[in-house]
Formats: structure tokens, sequence, C-alpha cells
């Protein structure tokens, strides 16, 4: 009986958070396209967004081409398809592992901070002290880190993905001596714009995820220094999980 | 005037304010002292509508804020400046950009017009020349003071301080509360402190109130309460450990 009890309070609270969370995101939209628009804040959001996580990105970019390249040519070679590198490569950054790994990486770079600074905020009074103002915190703290995701997250997906071929390009090309005209032939032949705008999409929801989850998670975060730190862990696993789930969902979309 | 009409409000078990029931008349400073953690900071929140009672209403200038939606409660809280516990400079901002934001996302004030002000309130706090200081590079009293200036810089009519002093030493706190004073005789504000700091809060306010178990227990001059038989009022100055006030044993 009590394993039901706690189950339902489980179940209960899941669904409270869920509700309060799916609020935030409709008020938050909403305010974007209601004016004032802070453009000063949004480039400064989007400056922390891109300008913290682009190291990161060009490191993971090019060891995940590389990587890529290695596994590939010895299946691709089991069946003497190793000039197929450059379009496997290609398809399964561009489609799959760009928008997913850059994501995953822009969260645990930049989602993490974001959530800490909105908690730290919260917790010191800031946010009241904005809502005293009479100015809408959502309008201040919230909109311009989601505009920013929606413009940084395609952004950082494109130079991963250019990241990752060229690191493919390296391994497969200097290393394991596929001819550099192959590489890249294929590539144009296999590719299409189809491709290109599955991975565009992808890149733009997993912006809307992470912004959302990490904004939310620090805008409602608990009592001093341990609970931010309580957010920003749980917005960091949240949001990796739900880019993976929310990834299958948009691949059996356009499979 | 704000009119805080039989206030409830509980978190969860909790019942923190029980039956509220304040009266705080216009360019009065009116001090609420209490207990740690007996609801004071609860009660200024309502006054700002960041937290609704689950019954009775708060008035501010005849209007109940608890039945307003948010761009009317906005439009109240234009009236209200206030002074938070840690100042609640925002870390980004220059003590400048803090002081002036409000004027330059509120008003359609020329930038001179705003740079003018606030030099002004800068010098009415004593931080004349601090303007390009970050939050992180000021002490604690420079914080409050900042954020007093903050606070004055729209001209409400209503100033809410949550506890002002909290964490100064004697000497900074003495000067804070004659800040509060000659920036009230200045700009004639309706003044709301919390604080637990007596007897030397009592030497600016023209009224006090003790919140205790949820109520106003008492309220009238420092004088009155000074002179108060109530045994709560008389442990909660005096400091005893001795009376109606739950101490730590």
């Amino acid at each position: 009986m009590k394993i039901l009890q706690l189950l339902g309070s489980w179940g209960l609270s899941t669904v409270q958070e869920m509700g309060h969370m799916t609020i935030f995101l409709v008020n938050s939209l909403y305010t974007t396209f209601k004016p004032p628009f802070k453009i000063r804040l949004l480039l400064r959001q989007i400056r922390f967004l891109g300008n913290k996580s682009l190291l990161v990105i060009l490191l993971t970019g090019a060891f995940t081409g590389m990587v890529l390249a290695l596994q590939l040519f010895y299946i691709l070679r089991k069946f003497g398809s190793e000039a197929l590198l450059g379009p496997g490569i290609a398809l399964s950054l561009i489609r799959e592992l760009g928008p997913v790994l850059c994501a995953l990486m822009i969260t645990g770079r930049a989602g993490s901070a974001l959530t800490a600074e909105i908690g730290m905020m919260r917790i010191s009074e800031q946010i009241d002290a904005l809502t005293a103002m009479a100015l809408n915190p959502i309008r201040y703290l919230i909109v311009p880190n989601i505009v920013a995701a929606i413009i940084v997250f395609p952004l950082l997906t494109s130079i991963y993905n250019v990241i990752g071929i060229y690191g493919g390009y390296r391994v497969g090309v200097k290393l394991l001596g596929i001819s550099s005209g192959t590489y890249f032939s294929l590539m144009k032949n296999y590719l299409d714009m189809k491709d290109v705008m599955i991975g565009f999409y992808k890149s733009l929801s997993f912006g809307i995820i992470v912004s959302w989850i990490c904004c939310y998670k620090g805008f409602y975060t608990g009592y001093g220094a341990e609970g931010v730190s309580k957010s920003t862990t749980e917005a960091v696993v949240m949001s990796s999980i739900l880019i993976l789930v929310w990834d299958y969902f948009l691949g059996t979309f356009f499979v | 005037m704000i009119e805080l009409i039989d206030v409830y409000k509980s978190f969860g078990e909790q019942k923190v304010l029980n039956g509220v029931n304040l009266t705080i008349p216009d360019k009065k400073v009116v001090t609420i002292m209490g207990k740690s953690g007996c609801g004071k900071s609860v009660l200024i929140k309502h006054i700002i509508g960041l937290l609704t009672p689950d019954k009775g209403s708060v008035l501010i200038d005849g209007v109940d804020i608890t039945t307003l939606d948010i761009t009317e409660l906005d439009r109240i809280r234009e009236k209200l400046g206030v002074l938070f516990q840690g100042g609640a400079l925002f870390d980004s901002l220059t003590v400048y950009g803090n002081v002036a934001f409000q004027l330059r996302e509120k008003t359609k004030l020329g930038r001179k017009e705003i740079r003018d002000r606030v030099i002004r309130a800068l010098e009415d706090v004593g931080l004349k020349g601090m303007g390009k200081k970050y939050p992180a590079e000021l002490s604690g009293g420079m914080k409050k003071r900042a954020g007093l200036a903050r606070a004055l810089i729209a001209e409400p009519s209503i100033v809410l301080f949550d506890e002002p002093t909290t964490g100064l030493d004697p000497i900074i706190s003495r000067s804070i509360h004659r800040l509060i004073r000659a920036t009230h005789e200045k700009y004639q504000y309706a003044a709301v402190i919390i604080s637990h700091e007596v007897p030397g809060i009592f030497e600016i306010s023209d009224k006090v109130a003790m919140l205790y178990n949820g109520m106003i227990e008492e309220y009238g001059t420092p004088e009155e309460i000074v002179n108060s038989s109530n045994p709560v009022i008389k442990q909660f100055i005096t400091g005893s450990l001795e009376g109606p006030i739950e101490s730590l044993s």
C-alpha cells in the first residue's frame, strides 16, 4: 500500500512539474514575440553561449570525425566499399551525430553555466528585484537565452560538422590512404539538401530544449548553494536525456 | 498608505502569517520587528506582490493588490522601491548601471538626465565616484547603500527595507539608519523597515510593530514599545532567554 502511495505521489509531482515547465515555455515563447525586444541582451547571450562552447565544439568535432573515419573504414573494408568513407562520415555527422553531440557538449559547457547564473540570481534576490521594479524577469533573463540558443545551436552544429568532416578527411586520406577526390566527390553524390535540413531542424529543436530546461531549472532553483548545485546537475541530466529521446522521435519522423 | 487586512499565509503545514492587520501611513517610517524566521520577509513580499496571501487583503493606496492582474500590479509596483537584504544588485552591471537600470528601462529620460539623477542618488548615499565599480568589488555596507540609491532613483512613494543592516558592524549600521532617515526627509516616502536591530532602529522610526506568532503583537510609537508591559515585547527588547518567545534551548 505504501509503495502505491509513493508511486502515486511521485506520479502527481511529476505531472505537476511537467505542467509547470510547459507553462514556463509557453510564457517565454509568448514574451519572445512581444515588444520591447532586448537586442543588447540577446547579443550578450549569443556571445555567452557561442564563445563558451566554441573551443569544446572544435575539439570534439575533430575527434568525432577522426574516430568515425577509423571505425567506418574498418567496417567498409569488410565489404570492399572503402570509397564510401566520405559519404558515410558526412551523413552520420550531418543527420545524427553533429546535432546530438554538439547539443550535449553545449549543455555541459554553457547550459550548466546558464542554470548556475540564473540560479544565483534567484537566491541573491536579483530576480525578485527585477519583479519589484515592475520589469518582467522572463523578458530580461529567459527570452534572450532561448533566442540565442535558437541562433547558436545550428551555427555551432554546422561548425561541428565541417570540423568533423575535415577530421575524417585527415584520417581517411592522410592516414588510411583513400584518395582525396573520392572522399569528397562521393559525398556530393550521396548527400542532399534534405539531410542538411534534418540536421538543421534537429539542432534548432535541441536549442529550444536545452535553453528551456536550463533556464527553468535556474529560475526555480532551491535554496542556497546546494539548491543551485542540484538544479545545475538536474538541468544537465534532464537536457541530455531529452536530447536523446527527442532525437529518437525526430529520427522516426524523418527516417 | 499600505493596509494589511487579516492576512494569512502558510507554506505546507507551516503557518507563517496568521491574521496580520497593519496600517502603514503615508510619509512615515514604520519598523516591523520580530525574531528571525517569524515571517517578516514574507510580510514584505506580500506588499511587493511577490507572494499572494492564502486569505486576506493587501491594499496599497486603497487598491487591493491581491486581485490585480500582472499589468495592474506592475503599475502599483512602480510606486515602490525595495532594498533587499543582500542589496540584490545585478552582478553583471556596474553600480552606475544598477542605479540607472530602472530609469533606462521604465522611462523615456535622456542620457544626460539619467546621468544627473544617478550621480545625485549616489551622492545622497555617500557613493560619489563609485559608479564604475562592480558589486563584487563593494563591501557589505556599500552594497546596501548602492541598493538604497537604486531603490530611490525612481522617487517612489513607498520604500521597503528588508533588514537593511544585517551583517554590518554597529557603526556602519548606525550610518545606514541615519542615511534612511536623511533620504526619508528629502524624498518623503513611506518606509517599511524589517529589522531586529533594537533599540537602534527606534531612533529613526515613527512607529514600530512587533510580529509574533504570525500576528501583530503590538503597534505603537517607539516610546510606547519601549515602555510596553507586554512580556513578548519586553523579552525581545532586552534579549532575555526567559519569557514567552522560544529560544534555541
